[in-house]
């Protein structure tokens, strides 16, 4: 089988019934989906196929053969981080970071869905995503800026502490 | 977390039939036979090892995808994904909306979500209530063989048929009503769909009543209250019985409420 991940062809050995998050892991080396509950309840381990947000977890990976998967590395990088990401740093949106992948990548496609910056339209798009830190005001906050098409200052929080960013990414 | 990749593959049998006659083929009598059709329910099955199927029949690319609509009649596929029904007229529409997230329903498929066995902790099959209501014919095959019968007649004996499509007369008329779900994960605790058609058939059906969709026969005479004697519910994690039984009469009123007022 043969998927393009982030942009990138990559031949895959494993079985079709092999699900994509596997795959993924275990076998390309791509981390960013994330393994939290591999059963489909927890959202960690979303990511785009031609665009669509999915669970990788529950994806034989014979279903997405010839497809185009979007991990969160394919968002943006360090240097040039995506809008969803700028909003996540500034509104301090990720606390232990494991379900942050899974919940920006739900909320890009929500994004080019058209989604607005209405909270209840984004608790609705981002309703099967566990955060096991409890920060979901800060995620929505984030959502709901980027879909205002807001611009961040990446040194700071939206309330005024510090990011890592302000010491060029250093801790 | 490595170790929960599908292990048991080598002695898995792995059919990726490209077509609906490949993919009868590939069911053959059913024996032993795990059907993927979007996999939401199978996957963690097979990853967590409860589930070590001798042949696994991969529905992905076997063309059973798809809404078609000849004149009011209308035709979804197997494996069409439940999110495509989200949107359309009630009943089904709204019942759709209310299974698990997009993601899930992206890639969840009508055929699965009727095909369901009973869960260990809810019953499953949110969509059985709104085809029993619609009347829905179901086509399925087993061993080479492919028949049409009432959704009905076909519910109690889907464990050992591929189903193939659904299809329906349009209503004149359509509603839901359900219960909220505590989270965007759960399955139905309990709904009821209903149906008008053209001549003033009602036709009533509820999801979560039972260990499967059920038709609803005395509240469509028109005694919501009778229409506990129609449904044997359990006691689960999402409702007890006792609520459910309380419950259901309330929500079979909303819908023939909606049904007449739509008149």
């Amino acid at each position: 089988m043969n998927l393009t991940v982030n942009g990138i062809d990559r031949d895959v050995d494993a079985s079709a019934l092999t699900p994509l998050l596997d795959v993924l892991r275990d076998e390309l080396g791509v981390t960013g989906a994330k393994a939290g509950c591999h059963q489909g309840g927890c959202g960690a381990c979303t990511v785009l196929v031609d665009g669509v947000p999915q669970r990788s977890c529950l994806l034989p990976t014979g279903y997405v053969d010839g497809k185009e998967i979007t991990t969160v590395e394919g968002l943006g990088s360090p240097d040039d981080l995506s809008p969803i990401q700028q909003a996540f740093v500034h509104y301090y949106a990720a606390q232990c970071g494991f379900c942050t992948s899974g919940m920006m990548l739900a909320a890009q496609a929500y994004l080019d869905r058209g989604g607005s910056d209405d909270a209840e339209s984004i608790q609705h798009a981002l309703g099967g995503h566990v955060c096991r830190c409890t920060g979901y005001s800060k995620i929505i906050d984030a959502v709901a800026a980027t879909a205002r098409g807001d611009s961040f200052d990446l040194t700071t929080t939206a309330v005024g502490k510090h990011t890592t960013m302000a010491n060029g990414g250093a801790e | 977390m490595a170790g929960a990749s599908v292990a048991s593959d080598a002695a898995t049998e792995i059919f990726t039939p490209a077509s609906e006659e490949e993919a009868i083929a590939a069911f053959g009598d059913g024996t032993e036979v795990v059907v993927v059709g979007g996999g939401t329910i199978v996957m963690p099955d097979m990853t967590y090892r409860r589930l070590r199927p001798k042949k696994a029949v991969l529905l992905n690319g076997a063309a059973l995808s798809g809404v078609s609509k000849d004149g009011s009649r209308v035709t979804i596929g197997a494996t069409t994904p439940v999110q495509e029904l989200v949107g359309m007229p009630a009943p089904l529409g709204p019942c759709a909306a209310n299974v698990a997230d997009i993601e899930i329903r992206s890639q969840a498929t009508v055929g699965g979500n009727i095909c369901a066995g009973e869960g260990h902790e809810a019953p499953r099959g949110d969509l059985q209530g709104a085809f029993l209501a619609l009347g829905a014919t179901a086509r399925s095959a087993a061993n080479g063989e492919v028949t049409e019968e009432p959704l009905e007649d076909f519910m109690p004996k889907r464990d050992g048929r591929l189903l193939l499509s659904l299809s329906f007369d349009e209503p004149a008329a359509g509603a839901y009503a359900g219960l909220d779900r505590p989270h965007t994960h759960d399955y139905t605790a309990l709904s009821v769909s209903g149906t008008r058609s053209a001549d003033g058939t009602i036709r009533l059906a509820a999801t979560g009543a039972g260990s499967h969709g059920q038709r609803l026969p005395s509240a469509e005479a028109g005694d919501v209250e009778a229409a506990v004697n129609d449904v044997a519910p359990h006691d689960d994690a999402l409702a007890s019985a006792w609520y459910r039984t309380k419950v259901l009469p309330v929500l079979a009123r909303r819908v023939l409420d909606e049904l007449k007022e739509s008149a």
